[in-house]
C-alpha cells in the first residue's frame, strides 16, 4: 500500500514540476546562504586555533602583577619557587611606515609545543614553523617570525635579524627571541607578562610569598582574536540566519500550496481508506527525501558562496583585527551534515502547518472550495498581536538586556516583529487605497489586497531583506562617514617619520626641530589593565592635541590637566570596558591613579588606550623607546624636508610617510572590511526576490477566475499583464517604504547596542536617501524580475482559458 | 440592426485533429428584440456567444454590432466594444471577488465612463440588492450573485446583452424569478439579448429562438 | 667522563630538530674549541673554586646519584643533573641577560622497583634562573637545587608526579679521577677535567603520587667541564659507579666504537678514599641480559670484572624501564651489585638503538 499511496503524493510533483523547483530551490538557497557562512565561520575559527597553536600559549593562564610591566627578576624569583612560566615580552615597533607588535619569548621555557614541534601536527606546510622555533632557540642573532603578508609590509628593513615567514601569526605580529626583542624595543629587563605553563610541579609556595601583588588570571575562554573576532562571526551567523528565513517563507509556501492543491487527492486517499497515521508519515517521509536532496543541493551552493565569499571575509577579519585567515576553503564532513540537518529541520518547521492541517483534514469536502492560504480578519488581528508582542520584545532588549546576544535578539524581534505587521499595514493601506479611484484603480487595489494572504509571506520575507539592507548599509555608511571626520581629525601632523633603532631616534628628533613647526613623540608602553593590555602613550603639550584630538566628553581645563601630569585621556573602549565617565580615577599602577579627563573615540581600534604626559610615562618607562613623530610644518615645506631627511640625514624613504597617504591606507583597509557585508546582503535581497517570484507565479494560476471577468467586461490580457507587474512594483514600493524606517530602527540598534558591545565604540547615525533610492531601485528590479514571468504567461494566456473558467465546474 | 452574425466558422485543435464547433452560421438581432440561443451540450452555443462578445475570433464570418465590424479588429478595439456596448452574464464566476455589491456593480459602468450612481441604485433596489451593496461576492447565495451580474451588465446602459446559461446554477423557480427581472430591465432599457440555454422552457420567456445542432442553425 | 659530555650535545641538538640550525647555532661544537680552554695535563685544580662554573669551558656538568632505602623497606634511585652548554666563549660582548650565550639544562629523576619518575628544566642566559655558584656552594635550575656549606648538602627536585628533598652529608674525600683530575676520554687523547664526590651518606624524602617516603642511603656527586667534543666514530657507552659492601668504591666506563671495540677507564677508590686509576683494557663489561626498553634492546643485566682487584660482580637493574625520555632518550638507574662482593650503584647507558 505504501508504493500505491506514495506513487499518487509523488504525483502531484510530476504534474506540477514548477512547484517541486520551487520547493527545492528554496530550500537550497536558504541552506547553502547558512552553510555557506558556517564555512567561513569554521574556517576562520580553525585559523584563531592555528594561530594560538603556533604561539603553543592558546589557553594558557597568566600571572600579572600590580604593574604594567613586570622584571626579569619576578620571573627568576617565580622559577626558583617552582612556579613554571614563561616571559612574553611585547611592545609597539615601527618599522618605515608600517607599525608593528614585536613579541619576544623565551623557547627554553615555553610550553613544549612552541618548540620544537610548534605545531604538533607537523603536516605539510608547518615545517618552516617547526624549523622556526628551533631558531627561536638561538639566543645569538636571533630570528625574527612574522605572517608573509606582515613580512612582505616589513620589506627590506636593514638593521634587523634574518626574517623568516611563518604561516598563522596574527597580522602585524612579529615574533622572536627575548633577548631580540628586548634589544629592539629597548626594553632591557622587563617582561610584559608571564603564561602559567600546565603542567606544574608539586609543592610550590603560594604566590603571595613570592612577591606582593602577583596573582593568576585565567585567559578569557579562547584566544585573543576568537574572543575580538566574536562579534564579527555572530553578525555572520545573525546574516545566515536571516537568509534562512527568508528561505523558509519560500518553503513554507510552496508546501502549503501543495498541500492545498492535494486536498481533494488526500481526502480520496483516506476514503479509499487509507489510514490518516500512514498518510501522514508518508506525506512526511515525502518531505525528508526532498529535504535531504535539497540539502545536499545546498550545502554544495553554501560551499561555493564560502569559496567566493571567503577571500572577502579575510579582508575584513584582517582589517578589523589583524586575523590572518587562510584563503582556502576546507571541506568539513561535520559541516555538510550540519547544513543537511538545518535543511531537514527548517522543512518540518515549514511543513508543519500544512501536516497539522492534513491531520485535521475532514473525510468529506466542505461545501465551498477553500482559496490557499485565505486569511480573513481574525488572522490579521493576531498576526498584528503577535508582530507588536515581538517589537516590544525586542525593544525591551535593547533597552535592558546586556551581551552582544542580547542585541541581536533585540533585533531579531524588531525585524520579525515587522514582518509580521507588514500584511496588517498593507491590508489597511490598500483598503485605503481602493476608495474614491477610478474602476479600475478600485478593482487594482482591491484585488491586491485580496491577494495579500498569499503574497504576505514572500513579501516578509522581501521586507527581512530590505529592512536589513537598509539597516547594514547605514550603519556601514555612518562608520565610513564618522571614520573620515575621526582621521581627519586624528591625523592631524602633515608628516610622519620613524627612526630605525632608539639609537637614532633622538638624533632624528634633534634634526628635525629646528625645520619644522613642532614635533610630536608618539610613544607608548603596554600596561595591563584588568586584565588586558592597554597602550599607554606619553603625550607632549602642544596645541595641535587641543584642537583636534576627537574628544567625546571630558572636562574644559582637560588638555591643561594631561599636561601637567594631573590627567589622563581614554579612548571610548577602556571607557565601556571599565565604565569610566570624566572625573572617575584610572589606576595605571599601584601608585599611580589619575583623574579621567576625557574620553575620545578611537574607531578601528579593538584595544583600549589611553593618553598620558610624555614626562610623567617616561619617568616611569624611561627606556622605553620613542622612534616615530608627528611633525607638524606647512605643506610647502614638506618636499623640502623630505629632500633634507633622506639626503642629509639618511632616512630611508619608507620611514617617512605623509598625512594623505596613512588617510588612504586607512580608508582602503575600511572599504575592505565591509566589503562582505555587501555582498551578503545583495545575497538576501536576491533570495527575498525569488521569493516573491514562486509566490506570483503560484498564485498566478489561481487567479484566473478572478481575472476572467474583469477581461471579459473589457480588459486586454495585456493590460491586465501590466497591471500584474504594476502590482508587483507597488507592493514592492509598498515594502520599501515600510522596511526604511524599520531599517533605520535596525540600524541604531547596531551603532548605538551591538556596535558598542562588539567593538566598543558609539557611533553617530546618519541618514542617506540616496542609499534608499539605490535600494528602492533594487527592489523595484526584484520585483519586476519577480512579475515579469508571471505576467508574460497572463498576456499570453489562450482567451479559451480564461472562458473555461465561466463555464467549468471547478 | 443592432448585430449582424454572417456565416461564423469556428473549430479548435484538439488531441485527435481539428473539431469543428460552428460551421457557417447566420443570423440578425434588432435592438429590443430577445433571442433565446438553445441546443445540445456541445453544439457550439457558448462558443456562438464568446463569438458575438469579441472573447474569441472567429475562423471565417463576421460579428457586425449596430453597423461596425467587431471580427478581424484588435484585441484592444475588440475590449473596447465589450466594455462599451456589450453587458455580459456568465453562469458563474461572474464577480470580481474583491469588489463589493457595489463595486461589482459600477465597475463596467464606470469603466465604461457611464456611470449613472440612480440609475444603479434604482436597479439595486429592482433586483432586491439594495441591503447587500456592502457585502463581498464570497458572501451571497448564487441567486444574489446572478442578480449582481445582471445588475452590472445592465448598469452601462449597454445595447446588446450576452447572458450564457446565466442560471445555470440556481434552482428552477429562483431561475424564473431571475429571467423575468432580466427581461424586465432590458425590455426597460431598449437593449438586445442574445441568451444562451439548454432549457426550451426558459427559452420559451423570449421572443425569439434559434436552434444550434451539430455547429449549424436549425 | 665524556658520556655526558655527549648527552649533552646530543640532547641540545634535539633541541634544535634540524640538523641546518644545529650548525648554524652551534657551530664549531662538532669539530673544535674555537675560543675556548681546553683541559691540561698537570693543571692542579683548586676548591672549592673549582665546585664552581667554568665559563671558559664549552661545557659542564654537576652530577647527584644516589641509592636509598625507604622506611618501607623498598629500594630507591635518585639522579639529578644540571648540564651549562656556553654557546660562545666568554668576554666577547659583554651580554647579560637573556642574552648571554649560554643554555642551562637540568634533568632529575626518581626510580622505584616499579616506577620510573622524570622530568626537564630548561634555561638560558645569566638571568638566575638557573647558575652555578662555589661558595657558598649553590646549583641550581628553577626550583632544583642542590646547595650547602660542605661537608652538608642539601638536593631538592620536584615534578608534576614527584619530588624529593634530601640531605648530603660528606663522609669521605673528593677524588680526582684520570691524573690528578686530568681524565683521558679516548684513545685520540681527547680529555676533560673530572673529580667526583663518591663518599656521601644521604637521609630525606621522597614524594610520590602515593605519597611520602623517608629514604637513607649513599650518594655520589660527579664534577666535569670541557671544551672538547668526542671522538668521532664513537656510538654510545656505558658509565657506572659502584658503593661495595666493603667501603670502597668503583668508578669505569666503557666507550663503544661504533665499527666495534672499546675504550675502557676506571677509578678504583680505596675506603679511605685512595683513588686508582686504571688505564683502557684493566675493566671489562660484559652484558649479560637484554631488556626491551622504549623499543630498545638495551642490557639490564652486566658481568663487571676488573681482575687487578679480584672483582668479578654482576649488577642488575632495579628496575629494568630505568627509561628517561628526555630530548634525547638515555637508560638510567640504580643497581645492584652481586658476586665477588655485593653492593649498590648506578648505571648509565647510551646509544642504544
Amino acid at each position: 500500500m505504501n508504493r500505491v499511496v506514495l506513487g499518487a503524493l509523488l504525483s502531484h510533483w510530476r504534474r506540477h514540476p514548477l512547484q517541486l523547483l520551487t520547493l527545492v530551490l528554496g530550500l537550497a538557497l536558504a541552506t547553502a546562504l547558512w552553510s555557506g557562512v558556517q564555512a567561513i565561520n569554521a574556517e576562520a575559527r580553525a585559523s584563531y586555533a592555528r594561530a594560538a597553536g603556533a604561539l603553543g600559549q592558546g589557553d594558557l593562564a597568566q600571572i600579572t602583577g600590580p604593574e604594567a610591566l613586570m622584571t626579569r627578576e619576578t620571573f627568576v624569583a617565580l622559577r626558583r619557587a617552582g612556579w613554571l612560566v614563561t616571559p612574553v615580552l611585547e611592545g609597539p615597533m615601527t618599522l618605515g611606515r608600517a607599525h608593528f607588535t614585536l613579541r619576544g619569548v623565551d623557547a627554553m621555557t615555553a610550553p613544549a609545543p612552541a618548540q620544537g614541534a610548534m605545531v604538533a601536527t607537523g603536516k605539510g606546510g608547518q615545517k618552516a614553523e617547526t624549523q622556526g622555533a628551533a631558531d627561536i632557540a638561538v639566543p645569538e642573532g636571533g630570528v625574527i617570525f612574522g605572517a608573509p603578508e606582515t613580512l612582505l609590509r616589513l620589506g627590506g628593513q636593514s638593521g634587523l635579524p634574518p626574517l623568516r615567514p611563518l604561516a598563522g601569526l596574527r597580522q602585524g605580529l612579529l615574533l622572536t627571541d627575548m633577548a631580540t626583542a628586548e634589544r629592539l624595543l629597548g626594553m632591557q629587563g622587563w617582561v610584559s607578562r608571564f603564561l602559567l605553563l600546565a603542567d606544574q610541579p608539586m609543592g610550590r609556595p603560594p604566590l603571595s610569598s613570592i612577591a606582593a601583588g602577583l596573582k593568576v588570571t585565567q585567559k578569557p575562554s579562547g584566544n585573543d582574536l576568537a574572543r575580538l573576532t566574536a562579534s564579527f562571526h555572530l553578525n555572520l551567523t545573525a546574516f545566515g540566519l536571516l537568509s534562512f528565513a527568508v528561505g523558509l517563507f519560500i518553503v513554507h509556501g510552496a508546501i502549503g500550496l501543495a498541500f492545498e492543491q492535494r486536498r481533494a487527492g488526500l481526502r480520496s486517499l483516506r476514503a479509499i481508506g487509507v489510514p490518516l497515521g500512514r498518510l501522514i508519515l508518508l506525506s512526511l517521509g515525502e518531505l525528508l527525501v526532498i529535504a535531504a536532496v535539497a540539502g545536499l543541493i545546498g550545502t554544495l551552493l553554501g560551499y561555493l558562496i564560502a569559496g567566493l565569499l571567503l577571500p572577502d571575509v579575510a579582508a575584513t577579519l584582517r582589517g578589523l583585527y589583524g586575523a590572518d585567515i587562510a584563503g582556502t576553503l576546507k571541506f568539513r564532513p561535520g559541516w555538510v551534515a550540519a547544513g543537511l540537518a538545518m535543511a531537514i529541520g527548517g522543512t518540518l518547521i515549514a511543513a508543519a502547518q500544512a501536516l497539522w492541517r492534513l491531520a485535521r483534514l475532514p473525510l468529506l469536502a466542505g461545501a465551498h472550495p477553500r482559496a490557499w492560504a485565505q486569511g480573513g480578519k481574525r488572522m490579521l488581528g493576531v498576526q498584528a498581536m503577535a508582530a507588536a508582542a515581538l517589537v516590544a520584545g525586542g525593544g525591551l532588549f535593547a533597552a535592558l538586556g546586556g551581551g552582544l546576544l542580547a542585541g541581536f535578539l533585540s533585533l531579531g524581534g524588531i525585524l520579525l516583529g515587522a514582518a509580521l505587521a507588514l500584511p496588517v499595514i498593507l491590508s489597511l493601506a490598500l483598503g485605503r487605497a481602493a476608495r474614491g479611484r477610478s474602476a479600475l484603480a478600485e478593482w487594482f487595489w482591491a484585488d491586491t489586497r485580496q491577494q495579500l494572504p498569499g503574497l504576505s509571506l514572500a513579501l516578509m520575507a522581501l521586507m527581512l531583506a530590505l529592512s536589513a539592507n537598509v539597516g547594514v548599509s547605514t550603519m556601514v555608511s555612518s562608520f565610513r562617514q564618522t571614520f573620515t571626520g575621526y582621521l581627519d581629525q586624528r591625523l592631524a601632523s602633515e608628516l610622519y617619520i620613524s627612526a630605525r633603532t632608539p639609537g637614532e631616534s633622538a638624533a632624528l628628533a634633534a634634526f628635525v626641530a629646528p625645520r619644522v613647526r613642532a614635533v610630536l613623540p608618539i610613544w607608548s608602553v603596554p600596561i595591563s589593565i584588568a586584565g588586558r593590555q592597554v597602550q599607554v602613550y606619553g603625550l607632549v603639550d602642544d596645541p595641535t592635541y587641543r584642537d583636534n584630538w576627537p574628544v567625546l566628553r571630558g572636562a574644559a581645563d582637560g588638555w591643561d590637566r594631561l599636561a601637567a601630569g594631573r590627567g589622563v585621556m581614554i579612548n571610548e573602549q577602556l571607557g565601556y570596558r571599565l565604565g569610566l565617565a570624566p572625573g572617575d580615577m584610572l589606576r595605571l599602577a599601584p601608585d599611580w591613579s589619575l583623574p579621567v579627563v576625557g574620553i575620545y573615540s578611537d574607531y578601528g581600534n579593538p584595544e583600549g588606550q589611553a593618553l598620558v604626559a610624555s614626562p610623567s610615562l617616561a619617568a616611569r618607562y624611561p627606556s622605553a623607546p620613542r622612534l616615530r613623530f608627528g611633525l607638524r610644518l606647512a605643506r610647502a615645506d614638506i618636499p623640502a624636508l623630505r629632500r633634507a631627511l633622506t639626503r642629509d640625514f639618511g632616512l630611508p624613504a619608507e620611514n617617512i610617510i605623509d598625512q594623505s597617504a596613512l588617510k588612504a591606507s586607512s580608508l582602503a583597509v575600511f572599504e575592505r572590511t565591509f566589503a562582505v557585508t555587501g555582498a551578503l546582503n545583495i545575497l538576501t535581497l536576491a533570495v527575498a526576490g525569488f521569493a516573491l517570484m514562486t509566490s506570483f507565479l503560484t498564485l498566478s494560476d489561481m487567479r484566473l477566475p478572478q481575472l476572467a471577468p474583469v477581461w471579459a467586461l473589457g480588459l486586454t490580457r495585456r493590460r491586465l499583464a501590466w497591471l500584474e507587474l504594476w502590482r508587483s512594483l507597488a507592493l514592492a514600493g509598498f515594502t520599501m517604504v515600510l522596511a526604511v524606517p524599520v531599517g533605520l530602527i535596525l540600524a541604531w540598534v547596531l551603532l548605538n547596542v551591538v556596535n558598542v558591545m562588539a567593538f566598543g565604540w558609539r557611533l553617530p547615525m546618519y541618514l542617506f536617501p540616496g542609499e534608499w533610492l539605490r535600494l528602492g531601485g533594487l527592489a523595484a528590479l526584484a520585483a519586476a524580475l519577480a512579475g515579469a514571468l508571471p505576467a508574460r504567461r497572463l498576456a499570453r494566456v489562450a482567451p479559451a482559458r480564461l472562458l473555461k473558467v465561466f463555464a467549468d465546474e471547478r | 440592426m443592432l448585430l449582424d452574425v454572417s456565416d461564423l466558422w469556428k473549430s479548435y485543435a484538439t488531441p485527435d485533429g481539428a473539431q469543428r464547433v460552428l460551421e457557417g452560421v447566420s443570423f440578425r438581432l434588432k435592438a429590443g428584440q430577445t433571442l433565446a440561443l438553445t441546443g445540445e451540450s456541445g453544439s457550439g452555443k457558448s462558443t456562438l456567444l464568446h463569438l458575438v462578445a469579441g472573447l474569441e475570433a472567429p475562423d471565417k464570418g463576421l460579428v457586425t454590432l449596430q453597423g461596425k465590424q467587431l471580427s478581424g479588429r484588435s484585441d484592444a478595439i475588440r475590449a473596447a466594444m465589450r466594455r462599451d456596448r456589450i453587458g455580459l452574464v456568465f453562469q458563474q464566476f461572474n464577480l470580481i471577488p474583491s469588489l463589493s455589491v457595489q463595486g461589482n456593480l459600477a465597475f463596467q459602468a464606470r469603466l465604461a465612463g457611464r456611470y449613472d450612481p440612480g440609475w444603479i441604485s434604482e436597479m439595486a433596489a429592482r433586483l432586491g440588492l439594495s441591503d447587500l451593496m456592502n457585502r463581498y461576492p464570497e458572501a451571497l447565495s448564487g441567486g444574489q450573485q446572478q442578480r449582481v451580474a445582471i445588475g452590472r451588465a445592465l448598469a452601462a446602459r449597454p445595447d446588446l446583452i450576452l447572458a450564457d446559461e446565466p442560471t445555470g446554477n440556481l434552482d428552477e423557480s429562483s431561475a424564473d424569478a431571475v429571467i423575468a427581472l432580466m427581461l424586465d430591465l432590458v425590455a426597460e432599457s431598449g437593449a438586445g439579448l442574445l441568451m444562451v440555454t439548454h432549457s426550451p422552457r426558459l427559452a420559451g420567456f423570449l421572443g425569439a429562438r434559434l436552434h444550434l445542432s451539430k455547429g449549424r442553425l436549425r | 667522563m665524556n658520556v655526558r659530555r655527549a648527552i649533552l650535545a646530543a640532547l641540545l641538538a634535539a633541541l634544535l630538530p634540524c640538523a641546518g640550525a644545529l650548525a648554524q647555532g652551534f657551530g664549531g661544537l662538532g669539530s673544535d674549541a674555537k675560543g675556548f680552554m681546553t683541559p691540561r695535563r698537570g693543571h692542579v685544580l683548586s676548591f672549592p673554586r673549582d665546585d664552581g662554573a667554568h665559563p671558559g669551558f664549552r661545557i659542564e656538568w654537576w652530577y647527584v646519584t644516589a641509592n636509598l632505602r625507604g622506611e618501607d623497606g623498598r629500594d630507591y634511585g635518585v639522579q639529578w643533573t644540571l648540564f651549562r652548554s656556553a654557546l660562545a666563549p666568554p668576554g666577547q660582548d659583554g651580554k647579560d641577560g637573556w642574552a648571554a650565550p649560554v643554555i642551562w639544562m637540568g634533568n632529575a629523576a626518581l626510580t622505584t622497583p616499579q616506577r620510573q619518575f622524570s622530568a626537564e628544566r630548561l634555561a638560558r642566559g645569566k638571568t638566575g634562573q638557573a647558575g652555578a655558584i662555589a661558595r657558598p656552594f649553590e646549583v641550581w635550575i628553577d626550583e632544583w637545587r642542590l646547595a650547602g656549606r660542605w661537608p652538608d648538602l642539601s638536593l631538592r627536585a620536584s615534578a608534576p608526579d614527584f619530588a624529593y628533598d634530601l640531605s648530603l652529608t660528606q663522609t669521605g674525600p673528593r677524588v680526582l679521577n684520570g691524573d690528578k683530575g686530568y681524565s683521558v676520554k679516548s684513545p685520540e687523547g681527547q680529555a676533560s677535567y673530572y673529580y667526583s664526590y663518591p663518599f656521601l651518606s644521604v637521609r630525606g624524602v621522597l614524594r610520590l603520587p602515593e605519597g611520602a617516603v623517608k629514604v637513607t642511603g649513599q650518594a655520589w656527586i660527579d664534577r666535569e667541564w670541557s671544551s672538547q667534543p668526542l671522538s668521532e666514530g664513537q656510538s654510545g657507552w656505558d658509565w657506572i659507579s659502584l658503593h661495595l659492601a666493603d667501603g670502597s668504591k668503583l668508578m669505569g666506563f666503557q666507550t663503544r666504537a661504533a665499527k666495534g671495540g672499546t675504550f675502557t677507564s676506571a677509578t678504583w677508590i680505596a675506603p679511605d678514599g685512595t683513588a686508582t686509576a686504571l688505564p683502557d683494557g684493566q675493566l671489562v663489561m660484559t652484558p649479560l641480559d637484554i631488556s626491551r626498553v622504549a623499543g630498545r634492546d638495551i642490557p639490564t643485566r652486566w658481568r663487571v670484572q676488573l681482575a687487578s682487584r679480584g672483582l668479578d660482580v654482576t649488577i642488575e637493574a632495579l628496575n629494568r624501564q630505568s627509561w628517561m625520555p628526555m630530548r634525547l632518550p638515555y637508560w638510567e638507574g640504580p643497581v645492584s651489585v652481586s658476586g665477588s662482593i655485593g653492593g649498590a650503584g648506578y648505571l648509565e647507558m647510551t646509544g642504544y638503538e
